[in-house]
């Protein structure tokens, strides 16, 4: 289920005096089993695209099509299904009163019978790593993290072929942010759905996705691999960005030593890059 | 969206003499002027008091269909009581055949009026807001409810309860807005069905924005405990209220017009 994205703009409240254009112009191609980060300034129409791939805003003009289909057209519930938004703080959303009747909201309208409704919640409840006990307990009486990820599992229950994540990991500590990122990765390459990812957290686009997507003012700045947008640092610098902190030490690396490869993001991959340096130092007669 | 159409109590930034007015002023003047709007009854006064309303409007700044936009969500109100008042006032029937044996004349005429105060009223007050900031609009209505401290009124604690209302209404609309969203996500439907399947739907709703309406007031009361906030006694303020040349001009002129529509309604 590709999403086009055709001279997208929209306006907000448009002839008020509060009239603001968040999208300009946005040309863009998502094509299956992408796994997509999109970072920009706060204010730079992140959550307003993201709104625009399940039509729950629509273009001011331009056109959206998911899997073919224009968003302002019919099919709006199907479109949903197909198009899993996780919205930022999703666990304020919860209301059941129990986990287990709050994942069965996006089920509601299924006609399933009870069995496989309590499989599919199982299912997902294992995906996103949470034990089954949780599901009786109230979604109020449970901590944060195990909140955003029942509420993360209340979108995915619907076996969306596309999922977009509004900063997953907002307010979370460390090991609530890796263990999110690791469900997310392996549902990702588990069920080869669509992934995309917003996010302030350079470190966490450069280990996770294959494409970025930088927003600025409401236009894309950037689109292209990891590499490629985070080799260009005064680029992202200067729109209020910035490279995984990373970067910025093996450029430091590289004034002092430039056989190094600069080009590397992670903290892994920096590691893999010193290490293969030192060996062949050490190789080098002395 | 949501917060498109509830125009009545935003404040909109602007420099006109009614932006620079006193809120005092400007609260003493739209309280006599819905006294006005039912004082005025012949057919030229209304006209005058409309033509006045239109031109203030005009002088605000604000753009005249954002202001006549805010009569939207009131529509229902104004046409129901018109409706209402066509069919029920006594008088001289339009036609002798059914229905309109049951329209009278004098019912129109009352209608019309009173669609018209009440659009004139709206207006003003959403003038009221438009042009004063939530804070000003709150410290007006403090210092002028301040003579009545004397006799055990809470003015300070009323002026604080309606400003943190004030402020809060666009947090909430847009909270709601958010949560709606969120749900339209996993797959709520909040436009088909009957009514009870209607009011069903908000549920997943109305349940986390109460949640999240408690948890901001805890975090508001634990904030303003944090800065020693205690009520009223004692109290000084940053911003002094002040008349100044604009609240003059402004009080003035309104009470001229005001003068000259009364002298030529009773006169």
């Amino acid at each position: 289920m590709p999403i086009v994205l055709e001279n997208l703009t929209h306006i907000y409240m448009p002839g008020t005096p509060f009239e603001k254009a968040a999208l300009k112009d946005i040309n863009l191609k998502i094509e299956d089993g992408e796994f997509i980060g999109i970072i920009g300034h706060t204010g730079s129409g992140k959550s307003t695209l993201i709104q625009h791939f399940n039509g729950l805003l629509k273009p001011t003009s331009g056109r959206v099509l998911v899997n073919g289909q224009e968003t302002s057209g019919k099919g709006l519930k199907e479109l949903r299904r197909h198009v899993g938004i996780v919205f930022q703080y999703p666990e304020h959303q919860l209301f059941e009163e129990t986990v287990y009747k709050d994942i069965a909201f996006g089920l509601q309208k299924d006609n399933l019978s009870e069995d496989e409704k309590r499989k599919k919640i199982l299912e997902v409840i294992s995906a996103v790593g949470l034990k089954e006990e949780v599901l009786e307990k109230s979604p109020f009486e449970i901590s944060g993290g195990q909140k955003r990820r029942v509420a993360i599992a209340g979108v995915l229950v619907m076996n969306p072929g596309i999922l977009v994540l509004d900063e997953p990991t907002a307010g979370l500590d460390p090991r609530g942010r890796d263990e999110i990122f690791g469900f997310v990765s392996k549902i990702h390459e588990s069920m080869g759905i669509t992934v995309i990812l917003v996010s302030h957290s350079m470190e966490d686009i450069a280990k996770l996705v294959n494409r970025v997507i930088v927003m600025n003012k409401g236009a894309v700045e950037v689109d292209g691999t990891v590499t490629e947008v985070f080799a260009d640092i005064p680029r992202l610098e200067s729109i209020g960005l910035s490279a995984p902190q990373v970067a910025y030490l093996m450029k430091r690396l590289k004034q002092l030593r430039p056989e190094i490869d600069e080009n590397v993001f992670t903290v892994a991959a920096a590691r893999d890059e010193l290490l293969k340096h030192l060996g062949k130092e050490v190789q080098k007669p002395c | 969206m949501l917060n498109a159409s509830i125009t009545i109590g935003q404040y909109i930034p602007g420099d006109s003499v009614l932006h620079r007015a006193d809120p005092r002023t400007k609260i003493i003047l739209s309280i006599v002027f819905m006294v006005m709007t039912f004082l005025v009854n012949s057919f030229w006064t209304f006209a005058a008091l409309t033509a006045f309303t239109l031109v203030v409007v005009l002088i605000s700044g604000v753009p005249m269909k954002y202001t006549l936009r805010g009569l939207k969500p009131l529509l229902f109100i104004i046409i129901f009581t018109a409706v209402i008042n066509i069919f029920t006032t006594s008088g001289t029937p339009i036609s002798q055949t059914i229905p309109f044996k049951y329209i009278t004349y004098e019912g129109i005429e009352l209608a019309l009026k009173l669609a018209v105060r009440l659009a004139l009223i709206i207006i003003s007050g959403s003038l009221l807001t438009f042009t004063t900031t939530p804070i000003l609009l709150t410290d007006g209505i403090e210092k002028l409810l301040n003579p009545l401290k004397k006799i055990g009124v809470p003015a300070h604690e009323l002026a604080m309860m309606m400003s943190i209302a004030l402020r809060f209404i666009p947090t909430l609309l847009e909270e709601t807005d958010k949560i709606m969203k969120a749900q339209a996500a996993r797959g709520a439907d909040f436009d088909t069905g009957n009514l009870v399947q209607r009011a069903k739907s908000f549920i997943p709703v109305l349940v986390p924005l109460f949640v999240s309406a408690f948890r901001r007031a805890d975090e508001l009361a634990t904030a303003m405990e944090a800065r020693c906030y205690r009520g009223g006694a004692g109290r000084t303020r940053m911003r002094q209220l002040k008349f100044t040349e604009a609240d003059t001009k402004v009080f003035v002129t309104s009470v001229v017009v005001f003068a000259a529509l009364l002298l030529l309604e009773y006169l």
